[in-house]
């Protein structure tokens, strides 16, 4: 007997090998935003692996913590590679993200049957802010400390249990020891987290099958292809098909990683900002604060919210209802066309808004506040939630075109 | 697609151009060579001669400078005063202490501070000392105002006095620039209540020579910025040279893969 079939009649290997690889039929007509699924998983499996081994050298201690990432940058072999890989990794893990969102933007991926798809992949997002976040401490500069410091008291302005509510996450009056080893723990908790949802995003996905470029369902289409007469005849393997394929756009994801790694790893101050090379000091408050890059679209919401009755709760409220609303997106868009191709004038006309929203919105968020950045984040904030509160509506009276029964190439 | 990366594109570029007026100190270019091994040593001999009373360089080992190209006994009779190792750091216990109370302030670390600021700061800042009464430390800085940090490289510069000039600002710009404050005052009145004057350095007057020429001096703190700049991240032209092979693999990897796509997607129609 052989050694797979003695280890398929303990466990299903061959099985599942089939089902979610060599005989899992995707739309043979991907295009190049497709990669970035496999790309996210790229930068996790980076992110753990670096992870792993900086927490070898790493001391999640007040008095040891910057010190100890200038060792692993000094005296550590290669550690200056493991740093930046995972410091540039973790930019790459959310500009991978936030393109593999706004691809399921595009070709419609939330609309039904894959409404549940979408929401666990939003519960990976909110679960990797969460990992960013805490992670963004442990260097222990003056950014981490203050960063950490502003996000923890957003929590302080929710009403009645704000103060016990900031100081149970930060278990300390301020930003301290007690917080810095707390946030260790769980950004070293999170990524198994993490993992454990990507799983279940991959057995969602595998359930209901990908969408593609033209948002057709290619199960409910015609049978039989080249490798079986009764799979899709618009599908292909995923392997070996899509996994070669994957890995020429995993080899352009590294040229462009690599190149930001050792050649411009800080990336002009985007990616490491030069006031975090200065240590933690709790009495010295930096004149300009500022979430790292990621996190900045939703600072420039929380800022654009003026205060109500001297509390800063309105504004907390937009910023967590700006991710909430994501939520109901599979809900909202009531076009009888899932892709963008199809879609008329309008919904072209408003992706297009929101991503420019999305992007003047983290440049806003980044600057120190002045009137007219105020105003423009206000009319930016009131148009993200103009792309999402006006879909029923927007996407229900746009002119679509007719969709074709096969896919196109 | 294309047409929709356009219209991003356009709508993105006017607001870019709208909201980046920001204030920005104009520091002068430093113009390092980080290959430069003779200007790092210079660097590291200024650091230690100039600097090291009150600052550290606390993540720095003495050793790192045999790969600047001195030995170890170069570096322990050169570089090293207070009995440390040539592995230790460049640590200075009783000097953050001295600062504090001499200057109100504990000096800081300086392993960073070309990563924290710039080379072009430091080489701007250790360049824009002038003599100010009011202070007490007798001087203060165009980069840094009110510095609590005495000038510590007076003797090999001199001593420079101020010859200030009034600049009337209108709208985040300089409108009109005056020798004598008077005029300036006098201008900013007819542009209404949106102007102000602002009195900044002009140029310097050297009263005092150094024992170092102008372009000797320009070189010395050239070289510190050089040693600072280096010791901010000692791995730089080490990470760029692995990063050229790197990247050629990279591209080599990239076009294989490209070639085993084409040839197994050939049977897909």
């Amino acid at each position: 007997m052989s050694l797979i079939g003695w280890i398929d009649e303990r466990f299903p290997l061959t099985k599942v090998w089939n089902e979610h690889l060599a005989q899992y039929y995707a739309p043979k007509n991907f295009n190049a935003w497709y990669f970035f699924g496999s790309l996210a998983m790229l930068v996790l499996v980076n992110q753990i692996a670096t992870g792993v081994w900086l927490a070898m050298a790493y001391k999640p201690d007040a008095s040891l913590a910057f010190g100890s990432v200038e060792y692993i940058m000094r005296d550590m072999d290669y550690g200056w590679l493991l740093r930046y890989m995972h410091s540039t990794g973790a930019s790459a893990f959310f500009i991978v993200v936030y393109l593999h969102m706004f691809r399921g933007l595009m070709y419609g991926s939330y609309r039904k049957p894959r409404e549940l798809l979408w929401i666990i992949g939003l519960i990976i997002y909110l679960v990797m802010m969460a990992t960013a976040f805490f992670g963004y401490l442990l260097p222990w500069g003056q950014m981490s400390y203050w960063g950490a410091q502003v996000i923890v008291n957003l929590f302080s302005a929710v009403p009645f249990v704000g103060d016990d509510l900031s100081l149970w996450i930060r278990g300390d009056y301020v930003i301290s020891d007690a917080t810095l080893n707390r946030f260790f723990a769980l950004h070293f908790l999170l990524p198994f987290i993490l993992s454990a949802l990507v799983f279940i995003h991959i057995v969602a996905l595998h359930k209901v099958g990908s969408n593609n470029p033209d948002g057709i369902e290619i199960k409910k289409g015609p049978r039989g292809n080249h490798w079986s007469s009764d799979a899709p005849a618009d599908g292909i393997p995923f392997h070996p098909y899509y996994s070669v394929k994957d890995i020429f756009g995993v080899g352009v994801f590294l040229i462009f990683f690599a190149a930001v790694i050792f050649f411009w790893p800080d990336l002009g101050g985007l990616f490491l900002e030069a006031p975090n090379f200065e240590s933690a000091n709790p009495l010295k408050t930096p004149p300009h604060i500022a979430p790292v890059w990621y996190f900045t679209p939703f600072y420039a919401m929380l800022r654009a919210v003026p205060p109500l009755f001297n509390s800063q709760f309105p504004g907390v409220l937009v910023m967590f209802a700006s991710i909430l609303i994501m939520f109901f997106l599979p809900w909202l868009d009531r076009s009888p066309v899932k892709s963008v191709r199809y879609k008329g004038r309008i919904f072209k006309f408003s992706l297009a808004m929101f991503a420019v929203t999305f992007v003047v919105l983290a440049y806003l968020g980044l600057q120190p506040v002045t009137p007219t950045k105020t105003l423009l984040a206000r009319i930016f904030t009131g148009v993200y939630f103009a792309f999402f509160l006006l879909m029923p509506w927007y996407s229900k009276i746009d002119k679509t075109k007719p969709v074709p029964e096969r896919v196109t190439q | 697609m294309k047409k929709l990366i356009a219209v991003i594109a356009l709508a993105i570029l006017p607001v870019a151009s709208m909201a980046n007026t920001g204030e920005s100190m104009k520091l002068e270019s430093a113009n390092i060579d980080l290959g430069n091994e003779a200007a790092i040593q210079r660097g590291v001999k200024y650091f230690v001669n100039y600097c090291m009373g009150c600052h550290s360089a606390q993540y720095v080992r003495y050793k790192l400078f045999t790969k600047s190209g001195l030995s170890e006994q170069q570096i322990k009779d050169n570089l090293i005063f207070n009995g440390s190792n040539v592995g230790d750091l460049m640590t200075n216990a009783m000097a953050g202490e001295y600062a504090a109370n001499a200057f109100g302030a504990p000096a800081p670390d300086l392993t960073l501070e070309a990563r924290r600021r710039s080379a072009d700061w430091i080489y701007t800042y250790l360049k824009g000392f002038y003599t100010d009464p009011s202070r007490p430390t007798g001087v203060n800085n165009t980069v840094f105002h009110n510095v609590g940090m005495p000038n510590v490289l007076w003797e090999l510069e001199g001593i420079k006095d101020p010859v200030y000039r009034y600049e009337v600002h209108e709208g985040g710009h300089v409108v009109a620039e005056f020798e004598s404050e008077a005029q300036a005052r006098v201008k900013a009145r007819e542009l209404g209540e949106d102007a102000r004057v602002e009195k900044v350095v002009g140029h310097f007057n050297l009263v005092r020579p150094g024992t170092k020429s102008a372009g000797e001096f320009d070189q010395v703190v050239r070289d510190l910025a050089t040693y600072l700049t280096y010791i901010a991240e000692p791995v730089k032209l080490e990470r760029q040279r692995l990063g050229v092979w790197v990247l050629l693999f990279l591209v080599v990897f990239t076009v294989l893969a490209y070639i085993t796509k084409k040839e197994w997607w050939k049977d897909v129609h």
